[in-house]
């Protein structure tokens, strides 16, 4: 194949890419369905987001979905701790993809106040891949809504070509840990 | 026609509720066991939010472990602050301020508005009436949040109260603000019971579920809503006459039937009653001082000491072991609705799951302060 | 009122050895085999129907566990009972069967703290899952707890 042959298979591929990558990220952004999953304080915020005032409906998003099966963003909101934290990955990997996570508030982040303690966990993001934290103790409602706004920008920016879940080669499926004696343990690692 | 074998071979199945279920009010689990849809046996778990508090509260000093109470039963944040810092108090023996202590009613009776508000809108969410009642409790509930928010800094984790009185004096825009929510609360909570006390599916789902017997209350350790809905009239404020209860004049609200009907009843008479306090507490209070001034390093003597509080969901009281350091030897919490949770199995037997749900919801628990 | 019914229980247990602690709160303490027979006084003589609290303490030299006992129907304020336990081998009788409000609190102490109480229902841990190994509010416990993987390190 000569240069301008390649060249101009590689406009007419990307071009009609870019159109149908246009519409179908609209679809996927203006209705993301998130999963009801509140854990602790900053459940009460993601509520007060849903209310009338601080409305995230104007998203898309009202439909909290209590089954992973149809929901797209799993929103962890709160502390997770070590006996829920295999409850949490079972969960993500019951959600269909494309899904996303949104970890919500100091304790998923990083562990929060409640940070290395005997049944705490330092973060969601030691077993899920997070793809927006919003920082806050507990974040305000409008804080939450930025942070969905940046959800949405990540899924204008995303791509059918590369994006992981039409490929056959990438693992997507987190592993499960276990309730072990002194905490929790990673399949695999068990006998240590 | 030959007689029909009505004794069939059955056999009971378990099923799992939670942790992750839109009913349990936070990461609750209960495993049932049924025979048809018939509850025989019930189980509660916990432990899923366990976060440790109370070894986190022998690292802290006793000023640090003020920010950690409001995160306990994060709902009503200000009472679980005051009830630590009353149990600090007398273990050091410091004298309140008065116009502090109007300024700590003020706060606690808001609270209780608010958390009763939100447990009805809950207890209305389980039912099934999916998010209409709990819409028009939250708009009531984001005015007094703005209150908070104008007083303390904060919505929810308001850390406002210290030894010896409080944080911050009441900003100018609060009185005015504060009297206009009073004062439309009353016509707000007749649109409430317009639009739910009367309602068939209420009435038909809520009464004579979850009958809980006064002697069984008292056996079982039941503070609250819960007790008092059964008939008992025990309520803290006016037993303990703590801080300065005595000067209100107020009822306490029970009930007859000792139903889920009666609990909703019950929630419904404490926020009218919560309204009289704070119209009595808007005309008295005075002018002053809103703290005491105390030692940089705050080592309280030796000693041990309990104090308890009527919080919106029973008595929560903290026990504290002082070894003349700055941190806590001992830091126990005495948590309403973890005890309140004993009498769920009861509650239950002979019941279906769908009335489970209505039960674990009138008993209102917040997982925050059953695991601590 | 705690020096009244610590006299009536004196005379109406002359062998058990009881003691008036005096403090802020003023309790009594009584020993572990002589618990269930002075709950059951108390409950039903005295008419101390509400238990509202059950602590455990770890002491350098001993376990203790600590009872708030109210009335609820005649309105009498805080009794206090405390027990002591020993450290190695720590076994307290349970009150459960005497108030069943105390089921949920004596799991609690024994999970965080190992306190054993003879007598319980159903003994076994409530906050913490079933196969930790530990106890984890006693003092020689870490706040950061032991881990086992080299997923999460202690900062």
């Amino acid at each position: 194949m000569t240069e301008e042959e390649y060249i101009a298979q590689q406009v007419r591929r990307n071009v009609i890419i870019t159109t149908i990558d246009k519409i179908y990220n609209w679809g996927r952004r203006s209705s993301v369905w998130p999963m009801s999953f509140g854990l602790a304080c900053c459940a009460i915020e993601m509520i007060c987001a849903a209310a009338a005032r601080f409305d995230f409906a104007r998203f898309g998003m009202e439909m909290m979905r209590p089954t992973p099966r149809q929901a797209d963003l799993l929103l962890v909101s709160g502390t997770v701790s070590k006996k829920m934290a295999p409850q949490v990955v079972r969960l993500y990997d019951q959600m269909p993809e494309p899904k996303y996570v949104l970890a919500m508030g100091a304790c998923a982040i990083s562990g929060g106040p409640f940070k290395d303690t005997y049944n705490v966990v330092n973060g969601i993001d030691t077993y899920l891949p997070v793809d927006v934290y919003v920082p806050g103790c507990p974040p305000r409602p409008e804080a939450l809504l930025e942070g969905f706004i940046k959800l949405h920008q990540m899924i204008e920016g995303q791509t059918i070509l590369t994006s992981p879940w039409y490929r056959k080669e990438v693992e997507r499926e987190m592993p499960v840990p276990i309730l072990g004696p002194k905490g929790l343990v990673l399949p695999g690692e068990e006998d240590e | 026609m030959q007689a029909v074998e009505t004794r069939l071979r059955t056999e009971t199945i378990t099923l799992n509720m939670g942790p992750q279920h839109p009913s349990t009010h936070g990461v609750f689990r209960m495993i049932v066991t049924l025979d048809g849809e018939t509850i025989v046996d019930l189980e509660p778990v916990m432990g899923y939010l366990h976060r440790c508090h109370e070894k986190i509260g022998e690292r802290n000093t006793y000023l640090q472990n003020i920010s950690y109470t409001d995160r306990l039963d994060y709902i009503c944040s200000m009472s679980n602050n005051m009830a630590y810092v009353m149990a600090v108090e007398k273990l050091a023996q410091i004298e309140v301020p008065e116009r502090a202590e109007y300024i700590r009613i003020i706060m606690v009776e808001l609270t209780r508005i608010v958390n009763h508000m939100l447990a009805i809108g809950a207890l209305l969410n389980d039912l099934g009436c999916f998010f209409t009642p709990m819409l028009y409790g939250l708009r009531e509930r984001e005015r007094i949040l703005d209150l908070f928010e104008m007083t303390s800094g904060s919505r929810m984790m308001c850390n406002y109260m210290r030894f010896g009185g409080v944080r911050y004096d009441l900003p100018p825009g609060f009185m005015p603000e504060l009297k206009s929510v009073v004062a439309a609360f009353p016509a707000f909570i007749d649109e409430f019971e317009r639009l739910l006390t009367e309602n068939e599916i209420v009435l038909a789902r809520c009464q004579k579920v979850g009958v809980l017997p006064p002697d069984m209350a008292i056996a079982y350790s039941c503070t609250g809503p819960l007790l008092r809905a059964s008939g008992v009239d025990y309520d803290i404020r006016k037993v303990d006459s703590y801080s300065i209860y005595d000067r209100f004049d107020f009822d306490v609200v029970t009930g007859t039937n000792c139903d889920v009907y009666d609990r909703y009843l019950v929630r419904i008479g404490e926020m009218r009653q919560s309204v009289r306090i704070l119209e009595q507490a808007v005309e008295q209070i005075p002018a002053g001082e809103v703290s005491v001034k105390l030692p940089r390093v705050f080592k309280p003597p030796e000693g041990d000491v309990y104090r308890r509080i009527e919080s919106p969901k029973g008595e929560l009281g903290f026990y504290l072991v002082s070894d003349g350091s700055t941190n806590p030897y001992r830091y126990k919490i005495r948590s309403p609705t973890f005890i309140n949770l004993t009498v769920l199995p009861e509650l239950c037997k002979g019941h279906k799951v769908a009335d489970v749900v209505a039960i674990l919801g009138s008993i209102d628990i917040v997982l925050g302060e059953v695991d601590r | 009122m705690s020096r009244e019914v610590y006299e009536r229980l004196v005379e109406e247990f002359p062998e058990a050895p009881l003691e008036y602690l005096e403090g802020k709160d003023p309790a009594i303490l009584v020993k572990g085999e002589d618990l269930p027979k002075v709950a059951r006084y108390l409950k039903e003589e005295q008419g101390f129907d509400y238990l509202s609290a059950v602590t455990g303490v770890d002491y350098p030299d001993r376990f203790e566990v600590i009872y708030h006992l109210y009335s609820m129907r005649e309105g009498k304020g805080a009794l206090i009972l405390k027990v002591s336990a020993s450290k190695e081998e720590p076994e307290v009788p349970s009150v459960t069967p005497i108030w069943p409000g105390a089921n949920f609190q004596e799991r609690e102490i024994y999970d965080l703290m190992g306190i054993r109480f003879a007598g319980h229902p159903d003994l076994k841990r409530i906050l913490l899952w079933e196969g930790y190994e530990g106890h984890p509010l006693r003092k020689d416990f870490p706040l950061e707890g032991y881990q086992t993987t080299g997923q999460e390190e202690p900062s």
